[in-house]
């Protein structure tokens, strides 16, 4: 018996999904008592709750849900926000972070110049930027991309230059004495050298982007998941917080799934250890 | 037009320590080194004294502190634009496939991608490699990454080609199947080259001509050899030649005792 339910490869998956039904056993069975339950939730109202944000249709009121269950579906703008937010700011995030760090990687004095500039920008608590940025740009969306912005920004821009440093001098020796000009060298070397650091940070400043729309929206907006989160906060609704908070893990992960998809598309030239065929 | 395809006159370099300009270190002095058009040249030297260095001044990558540098005639200024140079180390792009690898030098000079991409594939054919357009250099094994690494700098057409201890990663027999193919393309084409090496055997093998360095710093040649065996050569089967053990030994007289040089000089250094 124990030979078979013993975790090894093969039942990996059940024991990972067992770990889930007890931890939300134990939820459940914890928040029984009511005054738990107002704060710690409960998790049959949490996904009661996820499906009214997604669902259509409810149901009528039955043993699990006494009030019954209703099906609104009214996540999809708030989400839609959140994810456009999230979006446009890794978009814009990377481009200004490459730009920059080319441009003070290949230009030696302003970088120098900058340096100290960079530094302390960096080690700066960037999420007080957002009641700057609420003032600036209004509770619509563009205050939560700058935000997301600058904390995406840092990410890219550290990696590109360092790219650009780490350049092999020898690729590089050989592009110009096979007749690249500043122009080329700057697309088939520099480029690609700093594309591949880009990648290999894009985990990171995907979630980030992602911490930055919600916290953004957290602190002030009319819409968003965040501000979901916010309204059910100010009503003591503890069951929409976790709820939101599922449903931003969620979606957390599918976009760490898309990026991870593309980095295998963009990077296969990069050796893997262990590459074998199986046949 | 002159006789000469590169011609190093009387050139010295010193090296200033980034950290400490006081430091200095000359690294070359008072060398001349001629090659003609269409001459195969190997220069030998004891390890560390600074034949790389002689090799970056030809191809214009790095400048002279005195002395000049001509090519067919006309003085060298930046990049030396009608030689080819064949790395020592790794220099092929590793987010490009072996034909975007090959195709980058005529894409760089404007020819038109469909053109550059079909002369490339010829030379990958040429140097062996068809079938393998589409790998990443990380994908081959190191005497295949020499092969693209040739076939980049053949298919810009050099009239001189500068090579840094080429095959000095490889085994010894993939090291002679490239030396024969080298060699080949060579004779077909009549490149004037200058060919790195410390090994001997490989340098006598190849080349119509040896120069010998001293032991750094300040390396000068002290020796030259003219390699009178007859072409085409096979450089397995030409080591058991008389005239190149006669050769051989030779230039082993001249060389060892800059080799001992050498070796004392890396002794004290790493204590």
């Amino acid at each position: 018996m124990w030979r078979v339910i013993k975790p090894s490869d093969r039942n990996l998956r059940y024991w990972q999904f067992g770990v889930l039904i007890a931890f939300l056993l134990l939820w459940q069975i914890v928040t029984r008592n009511q005054q738990y339950a107002f704060f710690l939730g409960e998790p049959i109202k949490v996904m009661g709750r996820v499906w009214s944000w997604f669902m259509p249709f409810g149901f009528e009121p039955n043993a699990l849900f006494p009030d019954g269950l209703p099906g609104r579906a009214d996540i999809y703008p708030h989400l839609g926000v959140t994810l456009l937010e999230t979006v446009l700011a890794f978009v814009i995030g990377t481009v200004l972070g490459l730009v920059f760090g080319l441009w003070l990687a290949l230009a030696p004095t302003a970088g120098a110049i900058l340096d100290p500039y960079i530094k302390a920008a960096n080690s700066m608590p960037r999420v007080i930027l957002a009641p700057i940025f609420g003032m600036w740009l209004g509770l619509g969306i563009w205050s939560k991309v700058a935000l997301a912005v600058t904390l995406v920004f840092f990410i890219v821009f550290f990696n590109v230059y360092q790219g650009v440093k780490e350049v092999s001098p020898v690729v590089l020796a050989n592009a110009k004495m096979l007749g690249a000009n500043q122009k080329q060298l700057l697309r088939t070397v520099y480029l690609p050298s700093a594309t591949s650091w880009v990648f290999s940070s894009l985990h990171t400043s995907v979630g980030l982007a992602f911490v930055g729309a919600v916290v953004g929206e957290y602190l002030g907006s009319a819409r968003g998941v965040g501000y979901l989160i916010l309204q059910a906060e100010g009503t003591f609704d503890v069951n929409t917080v976790f709820a939101g908070i599922v449903v931003l893990t969620a979606f957390a992960l599918v976009l760490d799934g898309i990026v991870g998809r593309i980095e295998k598309r963009l990077m296969k030239w990069q050796p893997r250890t262990g590459e074998t065929e199986k046949l | 037009m002159s006789e000469y395809a590169l011609e190093l006159n009387d050139i010295s370099v010193t090296f200033l320590s980034k950290d400490d300009p006081g430091q200095r270190y000359t690294a070359v002095a008072g060398t001349t080194l001629r090659i003609r058009a269409g001459e195969f040249v190997s220069v030998v030297g004891p390890t560390g004294c600074g034949k790389s260095t002689l090799l970056n001044i030809g191809a214009g990558l790095l400048a002279t502190s005195t002395g000049d540098v001509k090519v067919f005639g006309t003085p060298l200024e930046g990049i030396n634009r009608r030689a080819g140079y064949m790395f020592q180390t790794e220099a092929l792009m590793p987010w490009r496939s072996t034909i975007d690898n090959v195709m980058v030098g005529l894409q760089y000079r404007g020819v038109p991608d469909a053109e550059a991409r079909a002369q490339a594939q010829a030379w990958l054919e040429r140097v062996g490699l068809g079938g393998f357009e589409d790998r990443y250099p990380h994908q081959l094994s190191g005497g295949m990454r020499k092969r693209t690494a040739l076939a980049q700098v053949l298919a810009l057409d050099p009239d001189i080609i500068l090579m840094d201890e080429p095959f000095s990663a490889l085994d010894i027999q993939t090291r002679q199947l490239m030396e024969n193919e080298v060699l080949d393309l060579w004779a077909a084409k009549k490149k004037a080259v200058l060919f790195i090496t410390h090994d001997l055997d490989e340098a006598i093998a190849m080349s119509d001509r040896v120069v010998v360095l001293s032991a750094g710093p300040a390396t000068h040649p002290i020796g030259e050899f003219d390699i009178d065996l007859p072409r085409p050569r096979d450089v397995a089967e030409v080591r058991t030649d008389p005239r190149f053990v006669e050769l051989h030994t030779q230039i082993w007289n001249v060389l060892r005792d800059e080799v001992l040089k050498g070796y004392a000089q890396q002794l004290r250094k790493a204590a």
